[in-house]
């Protein structure tokens, strides 16, 4: 919303200066969004008169003026058809930048055709103040030399952009914004009331609403005999500061007043219309409006029409057919109530955006209908002449807003701001609510400020007209009252006896950073993905996907982080950056429920060899299983513990990928290569290795308590021995190592693997695989025969899975 | 006892000649071995009378020192000798280049980190909630009513309808968790709600997916000084520097009264430093929860109040750690990572400061 200083103004009685202003504004909640004063674009052009104007002795379309100017007597060659003597005329002096032509005049005069010229008068179009560039503007001969151009034609008044609040329709108008900066202290509110016209002759146009919800009262009345021509200077200067075209007087005076009351209107012209003009719903019909393009009227839309046609489309824009023309001479003026709702659903379904819209989707003020058709027919009468019919109204205005019974503690409760009684009656006051005091207080609430409903709004009031900055800040203090019991819910903290955080805001703190450790860097991508890419990944149900995507790589939930890392990654390469290693914890979409977000944490590495001295490498299924095992550890699961298994996702690849369960309906992650068939469908270039891990599937630590226990250390020295066992090609080593380890829990402390060997010496289709055995004695030191008789128990549990031992 | 003197110099001559340990042990035989020339002559003792022996004895035994002291001086020069030697040959250049892979952390998770911090020194715990909700938890408890003209303010994204017609929406903002917390927890609620919202919104400001915080106070007696002293002190300890701060009124569905805050800044050069200067800056939505938003869950705002506020954690990782452009934050390039992310071996803390 736009408003200028000066119209301002005249509803604030005020020595305010703009910045005053502003900052009064934004201490009320009138968030100002910019100020800008033309007078400043227009600094260095002043009123000149014209001497004398001769024709240039070398050019036929130029004359050599002789201009008084503020900087003394000046010579201007000028093109200008309609230059002359004794002319007032802007002047532009040397050096002076031209904002219609976006160039600055030399700074030293300039001969033309031999003859000097030394500055310029100028045309509307070069100083952006209109469209005429016939020739040079031919100012009222009243403006005394010398003056500023901007003061002369009043253009010296800041216009002031602020942000309207949904909840604030009243400041779409000047007049209601003063009142609030005048209950502030910034000055007196000072509009004059509404002078009523009494009518002279009957209406002539009968009117009714057949729909009482859409448009709950429709008044107007007829002015004939009226001439719409121009409205006058002020008039279009005011609407023009403000970005409005002046239209003619009567379209003029419809704006102004939308802008001063944030009270629309519309005038039809009388010859045009025929029969009674009813406010009622549409029925399919078509109509032009005022932007000249058809719409039709659907059966939610309340329009305006007589017995012939559809007139406009009530409280958004009438149409072309019964508009006002400059050979109108008798007009209907229209204010009416129309519902925001509808009015907001007719905008949106047309299209069309109008200040009338803007205003009563909003609500507009239900207590101005008669007062704003009234202003109108007074401006009329003054602007064009004429005579004024009595006024009709069909339906009846809304009710008053419901009083607000108050407790007036209720302030001092919510905000801390300790006001007298007499300070809060007051501001209330001043903002046009009544209040009667008493044990609670009934506050009547003004027609345009249907905002108010309960205690709180009236306490935002108050809060708001004393100012928020000067409210008294205090820390919050301790929390004492939470209980116990309620400890392990989030907000109920017990003085730190346990940690704010979650168990699992803990596990992902940890897992991302041994990830991090492990050389990746964490990404934050999308929550949506292509929906192909979503289909490659097992998602893409048409419960996750975007009704109104903003395009369509990013169209529907995603069921795995890795989607936009593969993409990242595969820009990165593209730029010249292999070998990304990436990832991310963040959530991942199964259903639209609410239990049907899992949070996930998934990373990739792309297969591309880093050339080091100490030998070339490049990550495999093998390093993003170290990866997700190094998350899992930091998340505090028995990664020994864990089964290996095939993934299930059909984006793996099928022989080099496996899942890490606790059990079949457990899983805690997948990893391995991701299968090229999916990769090439993503134009990914090349092998991708990747992990996934579901956090919330690590159980919870069983223990409770911080203690870790007496640590007891065996005095005696472990025994290793080595075995070399040969097993079919296809046997998981983590089968064996398994076997192996269970064949004495007691004495087995740690199997390790040292090495994998097939060739010479091992049939094809098997391999060697070599442990090293730790034997940790608890009691007394081993003796051969028990050394051996573990032995025996090894090679046997390992021989019931198919191994046999190296010979 | 002149034999001994000979014996003396001619062992303590071969000693200092001897240029390596195999020789030097060859000596030590020679003098000190059982069969060697110095223990021979101690056999003869035995022999002697004891006049004789009392001079002999103690003679051929300090030479026998003399002797194994040399023996182990020069010892001790050889092996220094032998290790230089064999250092000599043992070298490296230091100068090559070691492997060191780690990786960072992303700001926006650093900083969303720095924020949980900071208002757990408060009381707050941290509470999350989905990103795809249905209309009451993102709307209408939160006193948006159906054609609310601030629906109009957020270009909400919406899922296709289910076979009932019904859309759910991706939130908005991380506001319906407090609704979520209100509805299944009795007060005193401390809370914030760090996630990722929507809406449908792109451009150098705006992305179609960003993150708030989300804050929730609920109880009998908080205010909105309250309110105004928390996210003071929040915003000094988050820059890490005096920050000054303007509130004043604005409006929002869910609160009421409702306020924004502005936080004091200067632009030198590119840089935009906050806490002084001569410029305000919008930061954050506040405000008391509306009497209808208690209501909505169940909570009687006679009995119990509050404040909630929100903002935006993107914009706060870039006006503190200077991130010019926003959209650079969700694309995963890895030299961005690099220079804007964190140690994993950083834990922000009050102790120790937050980054």
């Amino acid at each position: 919303m736009k408003f200028t200083l000066s119209w301002l103004k005249e509803h604030l009685k005020t020595d305010a200066s703009t910045s005053e202003v502003v900052e009064a504004m934004t201490l009320a909640g009138l968030e100002v969004e910019g100020v800008e004063n033309p007078a400043e674009k227009l600094s260095a052009f002043s009123i000149a008169k014209v001497v004398s104007a001769e024709k240039h002795p070398d050019a036929d379309r130029l004359k050599v003026c002789q201009v008084e100017t503020r900087d003394g007597l000046k010579q201007i060659v000028c093109g200008a058809p309609n230059a002359r003597a004794g002319m007032t005329v802007a002047f532009a002096p040397l050096g002076a930048f031209i904002p219609g032509l976006d160039f600055s005049l030399d700074k030293k005069p300039r001969k033309i055709r031999g003859v000097e010229s030394s500055g310029m008068m100028c045309s509307s179009k070069e100083l952006e103040m209109g469209d005429d560039h016939d020739g040079i503007m031919d100012l009222d001969d009243s403006f005394e030399m010398g003056m500023s151009l901007a003061d002369a034609l009043g253009l010296n008044d800041p216009v002031i952009d602020f942000e309207v609040t949904p909840n604030r329709p009243d400041w779409l108008g000047v007049d209601n914004i003063a009142r609030d900066l005048s209950a502030t202290g910034l000055g007196t509110w000072v509009t004059p009331a509404v002078k009523p016209v009494k009518g002279s002759f009957p209406c002539p146009v009968t009117i009714e609403t057949d729909a009482p919800d859409a448009c709950p009262v429709f008044a107007g009345r007829v002015i004939r005999g009226i001439k719409n021509g121009p409205s006058p200077e002020w008039l279009q200067t005011r609407l023009k500061a403000i970005g409005l075209r002046p239209i003619s007087a009567l379209v003029d005076i419809t704006n102004l007043i939308s802008y001063d009351r944030a009270r629309p209107l519309h005038v039809y012209d009388v010859t045009k219309l025929s029969g009674t003009i009813r406010a009622r719903l549409g029925n399919g019909e078509t109509f032009e409006a005022l932007d000249d393009k058809q719409y039709t009227c659907s059966t939610d839309m309340c329009v305006i029409a007589d017995d012939a046609r559809v007139l406009g489309l009530g409280g958004v824009m009438g149409g072309t057919y019964s508009g006002v023309t400059a050979d109108t001479t008798d007009v209907f003026i229209e204010s009416a109530y129309f519902d925001p709702m509808r009015t907001r659903r007719t905008g949106r379904a047309t299209g069309i955006t109008s200040d009338a819209k803007y205003r009563f989707e909003r609500g507009v003020d239900t207590g101005f209908v008669l007062g704003g058709l009234e202003m109108a027919t007074g401006l009329v009468l003054d602007l064009c002449g004429g005579e004024a019919s009595d006024v009709c109204v069909a339906g009846e205005v809304p009710a008053a807003p419901a009083p607000i019974e108050f407790d007036p503690a209720l302030n001092k409760r919510l905000t801390g701001f300790d006001l007298s009684d007499k300070d809060m009656i007051k501001t209330l006051e001043d903002l046009g609510f009544g209040v009667k005091t008493g044990e609670t207080w009934m506050v009547t609430v003004p027609s345009h400020r249907r905002d108010c409903t309960m205690g709180a709004d009236l306490v935002e009031e108050i809060a708001r007209i004393h100012g928020l900055h000067n409210m008294v800040a205090e820390s919050l203090p301790v929390l004492q009252e939470a209980k116990r019991e309620q400890s392990d819910r989030p907000g109920n903290n017990n003085a730190r006896r346990e940690p704010l955080a979650t168990d699992l805001q803990n596990k992902n703190r940890r897992a991302r950073r041994a990830l991090a450790g492990q050389g990746l860097s964490e990404a934050v991508t999308w929550s949506f993905v292509a929906q192909a890419h979503a289909e490659l990944f097992g998602g893409g149900d048409v419960s996750l996907q975007l009704d109104n995507p903003i395009s369509p790589e990013l169209s529907t939930m995603r069921p795995t982080a890795l989607i936009h890392l593969l993409l990242a990654g595969q820009r990165s390469a593209d730029k010249g950056y292999p070998g990304a290693a990436l990832f991310e914890a963040g959530p991942t979409y199964q259903t639209p429920k609410p239990d049907g977000q899992s949070p996930t944490i998934a990373g990739m590495r792309r297969v591309e060899t880093v050339r080091h001295w100490q030998g070339n490498s490049a990550p495999d299924a093998l390093s993003a299983k170290a990866d997700a095992v190094s998350a899992l550890k930091a998340m505090g699961a028995k990664v020994d513990n864990l089964q290996i298994a095939q993934p299930s996702g059909s984006y793996w690849h099928p022989g080099r990928s496996g899942r890490l369960q606790m059990g079949p309906k457990n899983i805690l992650a997948d990893f391995g290569e991701l299968h090229p068939a999916v990769l090439k469908a993503m134009g990914i270039e090349g092998r991708v290795c990747a992990f996934e891990i579901w956090p919330g599937n690590i159980p919870p630590a069983r223990k409770k308590g911080k203690s870790k226990g007496a640590l007891v250390l065996s005095d005696l020295m472990p025994v290793h021995r080595d075995f070399a066992f040969i097993v079919p090609e296809a046997t998981p080593a983590d089968k064996l190592i398994r076997a192996v380890k269970g064949a004495d829990k007691a004495l087995i402390s740690d199997v390790t693997l040292f090495d994998v060997y097939q060739g010479k010496g091992v049939e094809p289709g098997y391999k060697s695989l070599a442990l090293d055995v730790t034997l940790s004695p608890k009691a007394e030191t081993l003796t051969d025969k028990d050394i051996e008789s573990v032995s025996t128990k090894i090679i046997a549990q390992a021989g019931k899975m198919g191994a046999v031992l190296r010979g | 006892m002149a034999d001994l003197e000979t014996l003396k110099t001619k062992y303590a001559g071969e000693i200092a000649a001897a240029d390596n340990l195999g020789g030097l042990d060859a000596v030590r035989v020679a003098a000190l071995g059982k069969k060697g020339e110095v223990s021979l002559q101690m056999r003869t003792l035995g022999q002697m009378s004891a006049d004789e022996k009392k001079v002999m004895g103690p003679a051929l035994n300090s030479l026998k020192n003399e002797l194994a002291a040399l023996v182990e001086a020069r010892k001790t020069v050889l092996e220094g000798a032998a290790l230089n030697a064999a250092l000599a040959s043992e070298t490296l250049d230091m100068s090559l280049p070691v492997r060191a892979d780690t990786g960072t952390l992303h700001p926006v998770m650093q900083v969303m980190e720095e924020m949980a911090v900071i208002f757990a020194d408060q009381g707050f715990a941290v509470a999350e909630g989905p990103d795809i909700e249905d209309d009451f938890h993102n709307f209408t408890a939160l006193n948006f009513p159906p054609g609310h003209p601030a629906r109009d303010m957020h270009d909400t994204f919406f899922l296709k309808p289910d076979a009932d017609g019904n859309k759910m929406v991706l939130r908005t903002h991380t506001s319906p968790v407090q609704i979520r917390t209100m509805m299944s927890q009795k007060p005193p609620i401390r809370i914030i709600i760090p996630g990722r919202t929507y809406r449908c919104d792109s451009d150098q400001t705006h992305t179609p997916m960003f993150h708030q915080v989300e804050g929730l106070v609920i109880d009998k007696t908080t205010h909105m000084g309250h309110l105004k002293g928390c996210l003071m002190d929040f915003m000094s300890a988050f820059f890490e520097t005096d920050v000054e701060t303007r509130f004043r009124p604005h409006h929002f569905p869910f609160t009421e009264p409702s306020a924004e805050m502005d936080v004091r800044y200067e632009r030198v050069g590119d840089e935009i430093r906050i806490g002084q200067g001569d410029k305000w800056m919008e930061i954050l939505g506040c405000g008391m929860v509306h009497p209808n938003v208690l209501k909505n869950c169940g909570l009687d705002p006679d009995e119990y109040q509050g404040f909630a506020f929100g903002m935006g954690v993107d914009r706060l990782a870039m006006l503190k750690y200077g991130m010019p452009d926003l959209r650079d934050m969700f694309a995963g390039d890895g030299r961005w990572l690099e220079h804007y992310g964190f140690s994993p071996l950083l834990q922000a803390n009050l102790a120790t400061g937050l980054s």
